[in-house]
Parts: C-alpha cells; structure tokens; sequence
C-alpha cells in the first residue's frame, strides 16, 4: 500500500465508458467456455451451410426441370443460409448473450462488478455494446463464410447466386446481424431472470419454440412471425420470387423487427438491474 | 463536506443513521444507527442472522434500504463512480466466476476503475497469490478465494475496508497474516470494518465493537468497555472436595456452579475470600483462580438477551 499508488489513483478522472467496455471485454474473452462457444458454433453454422450446397450439388442431375428452372436464385440463396443453420446461430446467440449476463448472477461476481462501479445500468450497457460487437462480427464471418463455402460448392455446377445479384447481399447482411439481435435479446431475459437454467430455457422457448409455432399462412399469426427475429430473418433472407407466402413482410418492416428487437432488449436489461437486491 | 477539507485530509467514515431493511414481513435490520470511524479496526459482531451481512450490502448499496441510510464519507456509496477507490470490499469469497483467472477477475475490476494495471501484481504479491494468479479460480481452495477477495478490495487502495467473515477458510498462518493486514490498514488512517460471528475472531483484532442480534443495536463500544459489561468477576476453583465447597459458597452467599474440566466456576465471591471459607472448612484447594468473564462469554451474554427479548415476536 504505498502512498504513490494513493495519489496516482486519486488523481485519475471520473468514470468512463471506455473503462467499462474495457472491463466487460476482458470479463467476456477471459472465460474458456464462451471463446470455445463461439468459435464451435461458427463452425457448426458454416458447415451446415456448406453442406446443404454440397447435397444440392451432388443431387443437382436427380433434380427435375422445374427445380431446375427455380433453382437460381431462391435454392441458391437458402443454401447460402439455411432455416436449420438459421436456428442454431439463434441458440448459439440467444445462449451466449443470456450467459453474458447470468454468469455473473449466478456466481456471485455481479456483486463484485456492481460494488466496484456502481452504476449498475452503465456496466449493463458496456456489456451490450461488447456482446453485440463480438456477436456482430461472429456474424459477418458465419453469414460471410456461409455464402462464400455454399455458393463456391454450387458454382461447380454454374448455379450459384453472387452479392452482385438483387437481395442477395441483403439476405448476407441479415443473417449476420441475427447474431448481436438475438444475443441482446438473451442478454435481457438473462438480465430479468438472472438463473442459467431459466434464463436459456426462455431465450430458445422465445426465439426458437415461438416462432416455429407460428403459422404463416393466416394473417395475424403471419404478422407476429414476421415481428420475431428468426422471422425478420426469413423475410429478409428468403427471396420468394415464386411468392409463395401469402402475407409477405416488408423489407422495412423486417428491418425495423431487428431494431426494435435490438434496442428493447438493451433498454429492459439496463433497466432491470437497476433496483434489485443482490 | 469533501469539498472544504483539502485532499488527503478526508476522514472516511461509514455512517449508518437509523437503517431498516425488511424483506416482506421479516425485519433483517432494524432501525440501526452506528458510525465506523477511521485509524481503528472496528469487529461487526452478531450472531449467524443477525443482520451483519444485509447492513454491509445496504453500506454498499447492493440493497436498497426500507428506510434510514448509510454513507460513505458523507455520500450514498451509490453516487461514487467508481467504487474500488472508495471502499473495498469482500463480502463472500464465492463472489466470483470460477472460470477465469484470479489474474483476470483482477484485470476487469481494475479496468473498470480505471486502476493501474501494475496494480494487480502488487495486490496479488500482497495476499501471496503471485503464483497462483494465472490458475482458474475453479479450482482454489475457500482461503485462496479469500485471500483473492482480499485482494480485489485493496486493488483501488481504498480508505474504507468491508471485511464479511474474511477469516472463513483460512489455515492458522493466514489468520494471523489477516490480523496483521487489519492492523496495519488501520494503522494506515483507513476505516476496516469487520464481521465475524465469533467473538474470539475478534478479540485480538479489534479496537471496536458494533455487536448487533436480529438487526438490532446491542453494543457500539470499546472492546474494553464490552467485556466488562459481560458477567463480572469468576473465581475457577479445583478442588478435592467440590460438594462440600459448592455448599460453604451457596452459604457465604455466592454461587459454585461446575465447569466442563471438573472445576468449579465460583461467581459473587473474590477469590480471597474463596480461599478464606476453604481454610475454615479445612477443604483442600488444588487451584484458586480470578478470571474475567471472556468476551465470549459476553458476546453470547448479550446477545442471547436480544434472542430471548425478540422471541415472541413475529420476524
């Protein structure tokens, strides 16, 4: 305990934002499980992707002509990012991002963190802005590593889609942005429920179960489908140019499900931490 | 007030003013009223649920108060920035993620702070983790937790300390190291502040006593005004013959009671004149012994009082 330290400590300003996404940075990669998390999933994803466009290549000489005829470019695009491959990057988002969170809860440590910084919704809010920052760029390599394994699969038969190609790079942009929204939606029921067990049975009863559950050829439950992330996703990435779904969602309001989506999540999770005992 | 006292001339106290926590119809702290003064290690004392651990989480604000308040140097912990240079606390060794290094629990708090990160190393050196910083905290022992929430308390160099049950875990040597460590931070001009249910955690630790039973004020005194508020003088007596003893002290107008190792624990008698009535009666004496009531003794004394007063009541 020397008297250097007491002074040079005493004369640092006040906080910082930047100190608090610092220590949520260090807090989020120093754990062994959430590195590994995210690198297996990516991986998973990406392989489903490209082994959807392998299937597809190797059956292309069983398929029938009119397949064929629809094949480029809606196949094409869903092989570039398939609705299974879909629902495990929302499993492995809504997870890591309740987990963001619940971990500290669950052991102890948010005591810790919030006797250190008191300001309880700041350090909420820098634990977003990481998660949604590594979830967003976990995204841009799966969706982007997606496209370019998949589509490079199916060039070999000359029937791939490029980004050059109308709504293909939006449904790229898509996919990879599902990630930072699911991952704050996990992190705001992970922040309301605060148990591990709860909080992961709720984020893939509410981002998975939910909308699989919702049937999109009657109005309303079309309309619900559409406002939930995996179904802003199916709008925004499927292209339909067959329409075969009778209440298709609009681009705008696809992308405006993502951001409120995003921007709720932050909002109740800063919120909730506030108040509570722990 | 910290604006007109010049730097460094800032007396850190903790003031708890008339602090009541309930949680639905149970009352875990109770209109208590106390301060915590710097330059001295003050024991927080109680039994298991009485309220101690509740207090320091309102002090920091990890609790919201029913009513009352609890400051830091004049403000709600709540208001400061950043917390770690103001108070440092361990209130549970558990109170971090088994998964990272004792070295990265480190690194986030600093960073948070804004703390030096040569800061770590010195704290880490200071509760002698050095070489186990780089280990998962998964797999310490509870006193190498302790020891580690030790050190992420000193970490902002803080001028108040909050200790909860620090001595939990620790083998001997480490008692004696913490003991030191609290002295040496009172010595220092800060404010240590420290919980313990057993009485002789703090006997040779502490200057001070906040004792409270079922979040209520019992004590807020000297450890030398409380043990002598505990039952008085004892004389312990062995002797060859203690029914014949117990009734020459019953008769004198004392009390004999036996002690546990087969001697007898004489109350309302100086040993002087214990020794008087055995000459009379010819009894033989093996050993005559005045001892002061234990602070133990006091400790259970007084708060067993408030147990027994809050009994009938509904918590």
């Amino acid at each position: 305990m020397t008297t250097t330290a007491d002074r040079e400590i005493d004369a640092e300003p006040a906080a910082r934002f930047t100190d608090l996404l610092a220590a949520e940075s260090i807090k989020f990669v120093s754990l062994r499980s959430t590195r590994w998390g995210v690198l297996l999933s990516a991986l998973v994803v990406i392989a489903m992707n490209a082994n959807a466009a392998f299937s597809d290549y190797r059956n292309w000489p069983t398929y029938n002509p009119q397949i064929r005829a629809s094949f480029v470019p809606d196949w094409a695009v869903s092989d570039a990012f398939s609705a299974g491959a879909a629902m495990v990057l929302i499993l492995a988002a809504g997870t890591i991002g309740a987990l963001a969170i619940v971990s500290d809860y669950a052991s102890g440590l948010a005591r810790t963190t919030f006797a250190a910084v008191p300001a309880r919704s700041s350090v909420v809010l820098a634990k977003a802005t990481v998660l949604a920052g590594v979830l967003l760029a976990f995204g841009v390599v799966v969706a982007g590593g997606s496209f370019v394994a998949s589509q490079g699969i199916l060039a070999g038969r000359g029937i791939n889609v490029t980004l050059a190609d109308p709504g293909v790079l939006r449904g790229v942009v898509a996919s990879a942005l599902l990630a930072p929204v699911c991952g704050l939606a996990g992190l705001a029921i992970g922040a309301v429920i605060r148990y591990t067990a709860g909080s992961i049975v709720t984020t893939v009863a509410l981002l998975l179960l939910f909308p699989a559950l919702l049937e999109d050829r009657r109005y309303l439950t079309a309309v619900i489908l559409h406002a939930q992330p995996y179904g802003s996703w199916g709008a925004l990435h499927g292209l339909d140019t067959q329409h075969l779904s009778p209440y298709p969602a609009t681009t705008v309001g696809s992308w405006l499900g993502y951001g409120i989506w995003a921007l709720a999540s932050v909002v109740v999770a800063a919120l909730v931490v506030r108040r509570r005992d722990l | 007030m910290r604006a007109t006292r010049p730097r460094g001339m800032v007396e850190p106290m903790i003031d708890v003013n008339d602090l009541t926590k309930r949680y639905g119809r149970a009352t875990a702290v109770d209109r208590l009223t106390f301060t915590v003064r710097p330059g001295k290690v003050t024991g927080f004392l109680g039994p298991n649920g009485a309220g101690k651990s509740t207090t320091l989480r309102l002090v920091l604000g990890l609790h919201s108060p029913t009513s009352g308040t609890a400051t830091v140097d004049g403000r709600p912990f709540r208001d400061r920035p950043r917390g770690l240079r103001h108070v440092g606390a361990l209130l549970d060794a558990a109170d971090m993620h088994g998964g990272r290094s004792g070295y990265a629990h480190l690194r986030a708090l600093a960073a948070s702070n804004r703390i030096p990160r040569r800061r770590i190393a010195e704290v880490l050196a200071e509760v002698g983790l050095e070489s186990a910083g780089r280990q998962r905290i998964g797999g310490y022992s509870l006193g190498m937790r302790q020891r580690l929430g030790i050190a992420a308390a000193l970490l902002g160099d803080p001028p108040v300390l909050l200790f909860d049950e620090p001595l939990n875990g620790l083998d001997p040597e480490g008692v004696l190291w913490i003991r030191g460590l609290f002295r040496r931070l009172a010595a220092e001009g800060r404010t240590v502040f420290v919980s313990s249910h057993l009485m002789r955690e703090m006997e040779h630790t502490a200057d001070h006593l906040v004792v409270i039973g079922r979040g209520r004020l019992i004590a807020d005194e000297t450890l030398a005004e409380f043990a002598s508020r505990g039952e008085g003088l004892q004389v312990a007596v062995d002797t060859a013959d203690p029914a014949t003893l117990t009734a020459v002290v019953d008769a004198a107008g004392g009390s004999a009671v036996p002690a546990p190792d087969g001697t007898l624990t004489v109350t309302g008698l100086t040993a002087a004149r214990v020794g008087e009535l055995a000459y009379e009666h010819r009894i033989l004496l093996r050993e005559l012994t005045t001892r002061s009531a234990s602070l133990e003794a006091a400790f259970l004394a007084q708060t067993a009082d408030a147990a027994d007063y809050l009994t009938g009541e509904r918590r």
